[in-house]
């Protein structure tokens, strides 16, 4: 498969919870090696589109092709997901959580959590807990446990909610770097001119659906 | 069903052994309700040996009973903190391994609370078994599993609803009927030198087919939204 062919095709997703429908039949394809800017105001259907293509929420209607696979379970240790709560354990360290997230993938490499830990900026001998971070140190350690298995797909969610200018900016510059490498990078988030320069697409949704699709983010900005 | 792989299984009970001694949130709680349920009892009655051997069955089966259901509480409390239950659903781990892991985990929970409170039961009811000591372990190891086996699945079950502390007991209490009757009555049996053959092959059978159930329908719950 080459980069740019289809990595994700979602054919009218719908997602609806009791009444209210999320997601309102999403179609769209998403090109390998590529970072695509999920935008949208709040209960547009971001995050729900988001955990839908990591296989924690179950599709009401619709297909999702996730590197040509219909079912999660078949490609989820090629996928990496990082959500809007950590998704780590308070009471361990950030190494201790991510030698258990290895375990998991069945990753017996020690070094790599170690690596992780440092790609994204932080210290793997740090003994504190998790819940003694700060909010931008818990961001990045859960970008780590998202890179832990080497995806090809990443999935995060809000990854530079309440992160310093300065951190965030390292982060996108990671993430640059990460798709630059072949990997194809969704990011959902209110903080779009952070990615201005290095997202390939922005995905504006609204109602539950794919308003527009552009690689110019201030033409979306002047058309909302 | 797919068979949990050890290797999983082992590093998810390690992680909990890991963070329920650092915490020791289910410990603690299951240590105070006991030890409160033997104080008062014993200076709410002022049984002969005979009649505590009548009602020690009972008494200690309900109050490992009550402890066990806060033990299963904290057990996926700590799973939805931070929403590291989302982490482990990604991941190819299976969930057999997750399921396995945390009933084990709670079985050292609940074994060390039988451990410590066993001897203080002893000295406030002044017990003494007149059947052999190996069948009161064999009932307390096959008791304790019948508890955190469906325990554990049922506490998955009500992790999702609001009210999850008074769900679990109304879910757990009615289905581990048959369980609880076999565990006090062969307890007392046992205490009173009689035969508890019967009751003991019921909690064998009851264990077999519960563990079954929970390791076939466990998937389901974990993925329920």
């Amino acid at each position: 498969m080459t980069d740019n062919a289809a990595v994700i095709t979602v054919t009218n997703l719908i997602k609806q919870f009791g009444r209210f429908a999320a997601l309102r039949g999403v179609t769209a394809e998403f090109a390998g090696g590529k970072l695509y800017a999920i935008l949208g105001d709040n209960g547009a259907g971001k995050t729900t589109l988001l955990r839908t293509l990591a296989g924690l929420n179950h599709a009401s209607g619709g297909q999702i092709k996730i590197l040509g696979a219909t079912k999660f379970h078949d490609i989820c240790d090629q996928v990496g997901y990082m959500a809007h709560p950590s998704l780590l354990y308070d009471e361990m360290s950030g190494m201790e959580n991510l030698a258990y997230f290895a375990q998991l993938y069945g990753i017996t490499d020690g070094s790599r959590s170690a690596e992780v830990i440092r790609a994204v900026g932080l210290d793997p001998t740090l003994a504190r807990p998790v819940g003694q971070y700060s909010q931008g140190m818990r961001q990045r350690m859960s970008l780590a446990r998202a890179l832990l298995n080497d995806p090809k797909i990443l999935l995060l969610d809000e990854p530079f909610s309440n992160v310093d200018l300065h951190s965030a900016s390292d982060m996108v510059h990671l993430l640059a770097g990460l798709r630059d490498q072949g990997k194809t990078i969704f990011v959902v988030t209110h903080q779009a001119s952070l990615l201005e320069n290095a997202a390939d697409e922005f995905v504006w949704m609204e109602f539950g659906k794919i308003a527009a699709r552009t690689r110019d983010l201030k033409r979306l900005e002047s058309a909302q | 069903m797919s068979a949990a792989p050890p290797g999983i299984t082992r590093a998810t009970l390690l992680k909990d052994l890991r963070l329920e001694w650092r915490s020791k949130d289910a410990i603690n709680s299951m240590l105070f309700f006991s030890l409160l349920v033997v104080v008062v009892f014993s200076f709410s009655f002022d049984p002969s040996a005979e009649e505590s051997r009548q009602i020690a069955g009972g008494l200690i089966w309900v109050a490992f009973l009550f402890a066990t259901v806060v033990a299963l509480n904290q057990t996926w409390a700590r799973e939805l903190r931070n929403q590291v239950l989302d982490a482990y659903r990604v991941s190819p781990a299976l969930p057999n391994s997750l399921f396995v892991a945390k009933a084990l985990g709670n079985f050292v929970f609940v074994s060390m609370l039988e451990a410590l409170m066993t001897p203080l039961f002893i000295a406030f009811y002044r017990l003494r078994s007149l059947g052999p000591t190996w069948q009161l372990v064999l009932v307390a190891v096959l008791g304790t599993w019948a508890l955190v086996v469906n325990g554990t699945f049922f506490a998955a079950m009500s992790i999702r609803t609001r009210s999850r502390e008074i769900m679990l007991p109304l879910l757990l209490f009615p289905i581990s009927i048959p369980a609880i009757l076999s565990m006090v009555q062969s307890t007392t049996s046992i205490l009173n030198g009689e035969g508890a053959r019967f009751w003991i092959v019921l909690l064998v059978s009851y264990d077999l087919v519960f563990t079954t159930s929970c390791l076939l329908l466990f998937e389901t719950v974990l993925n329920a939204e």
